[in-house]
């Protein structure tokens, strides 16, 4: 784990790439930390409404269920075949909207009553209609309590998974990202210094060198120049025997 | 990240799986709905004492899964327990699953699937 390291030559561009990709790594990590935490927040908030929601929920139905054991004893029991069977069209509908929350869609769902079609409008018209009116209404009001809770329950479901997402990104950077990097960048520092120290012993050798040529140079043209030197001075002197001065009067 | 809008945007009936009294109270709110002949489809199920557990999960399965335009399942706790594996199972967010007491079962937050795993996660 900790001798990760990317696949990169240790060269001064890649340090500054990988520095640069460390840089928003951590930015990375610090926004999407935000984000989880704001998220998390929102989910509590959600299982603390669902909890008291389906209590709610529990009460309401009870009282429906009592309407209805109204209408059955006033109806007579055969009420529920009429109604089972008189199904035609649903009145009673749902859509949905979009809730942002830090950049995740909840989608909510809103409770509406398609007007201009009622499939029960002669039921209990011998009967007990008055029973079945308010039985109508009371889980008219119980299903939209129902609908409430499944909004809350779907954002629940998406919310949960989004923050699994964004945690297993976040440990992920936090425990892979960031120390592979940071792995590369010692990796390539440490490239360039021993890079460094090489340049810097060959170039010691080299001008070592160097001195040494020109010194030993130096020695042959010394040398050399005193052994020209010395020619010179016999050219001087077979000059002088070609010379004047001794060229004296040939006596006969 | 979150489920693409085409997903949920033609969802807007709720079907409902449940003893007689329930789907008969729910029923009479509005929710439900008999699609056009020739392929009629209810989207309720009346369960009783003779009811098999395969009809429930069949049912359960066509709700869930082939219908399209479902945002809301109801199923009573008790008949949830009787296919209570393939309620844990399930975790897709549409349509979203509910369950719902019914007169004779009193609702008992201890079998909720999803407050199971509320309360696993808090760790309690």
């Amino acid at each position: 784990m900790s001798g990760q390291r990317e696949a990169v030559f240790p060269t001064r561009q890649s340090l500054g790439m990988m520095k640069s990709k460390l840089k928003g790594a951590q930015t990375g990590h610090d926004l999407l930390k935000r984000k989880s935490e704001a998220l998390t927040k929102r989910f509590r908030e959600i299982t603390r409404r669902i909890d008291e929601a389906k209590r709610k929920m529990g009460r309401v139905m009870q009282i429906a269920s009592f309407a209805l054991a109204e209408v059955t004893y006033a109806a007579g029991s055969d009420i529920s075949y009429q109604i089972i069977e008189s199904v035609k069209s649903a009145r009673f509908r749902v859509r949905t909207r979009q809730e942002n929350v830090s950049g995740v869609f909840l989608p909510q769902f809103e409770s509406f009553q398609e007007e201009g079609s009622n499939d029960f409008g002669l039921t209990g018209l011998g009967k007990g209609g008055q029973q079945v009116q308010r039985c109508r209404e009371t889980y008219a009001r119980a299903v939209e309590t129902l609908v409430e809770l499944a909004s809350l329950q779907t954002a629940f479901v998406i919310l949960d998974e989004v923050i699994k997402v964004v945690n297993r990104r976040v440990n992920a950077i936090e425990h892979v990202i960031i120390p592979r990097t940071e792995n590369t960048i010692k990796y390539i520092n440490a490239e360039l210094d021993e890079m460094d120290r090489e340049e810097f012993y060959r170039l010691k050798k080299v001008s070592g060198k160097k001195e040494r040529d020109a010194a030993a140079a130096d020695a042959e043209r010394a040398k050399e120049s005193r052994r020209g030197s010395d020619k010179e001075n016999e050219g001087q002197r077979t000059n002088d025997v070609l010379g004047e001065q001794n060229d004296e009067d040939v006596i006969f | 990240m979150a489920a693409p809008a085409s997903e949920y945007k033609d969802r807007q009936f709720l079907a409902v799986i449940g003893d007689e009294d329930s789907v008969t109270g729910l029923l009479l709110a509005g929710v439900g709905h008999v699609t056009e002949p020739p392929d009629s489809q209810k989207n309720f199920l009346v369960v009783d004492g003779k009811t098999e557990n395969s009809t429930i999960e069949a049912a359960f399965d066509n709700f869930t899964q082939n219908r399209k335009d479902i945002a809301i399942l109801l199923i009573n706790q008790h008949i949830a327990e009787r296919i209570r594996y393939r309620v844990d199972a399930y975790s897709a967010a549409f349509p979203s699953l509910l369950e719902i007491p019914s007169k004779d079962h009193p609702y008992d937050p201890e079998k909720d699937s999803v407050l199971k795993r509320v309360r696993r996660l808090f760790g309690e």
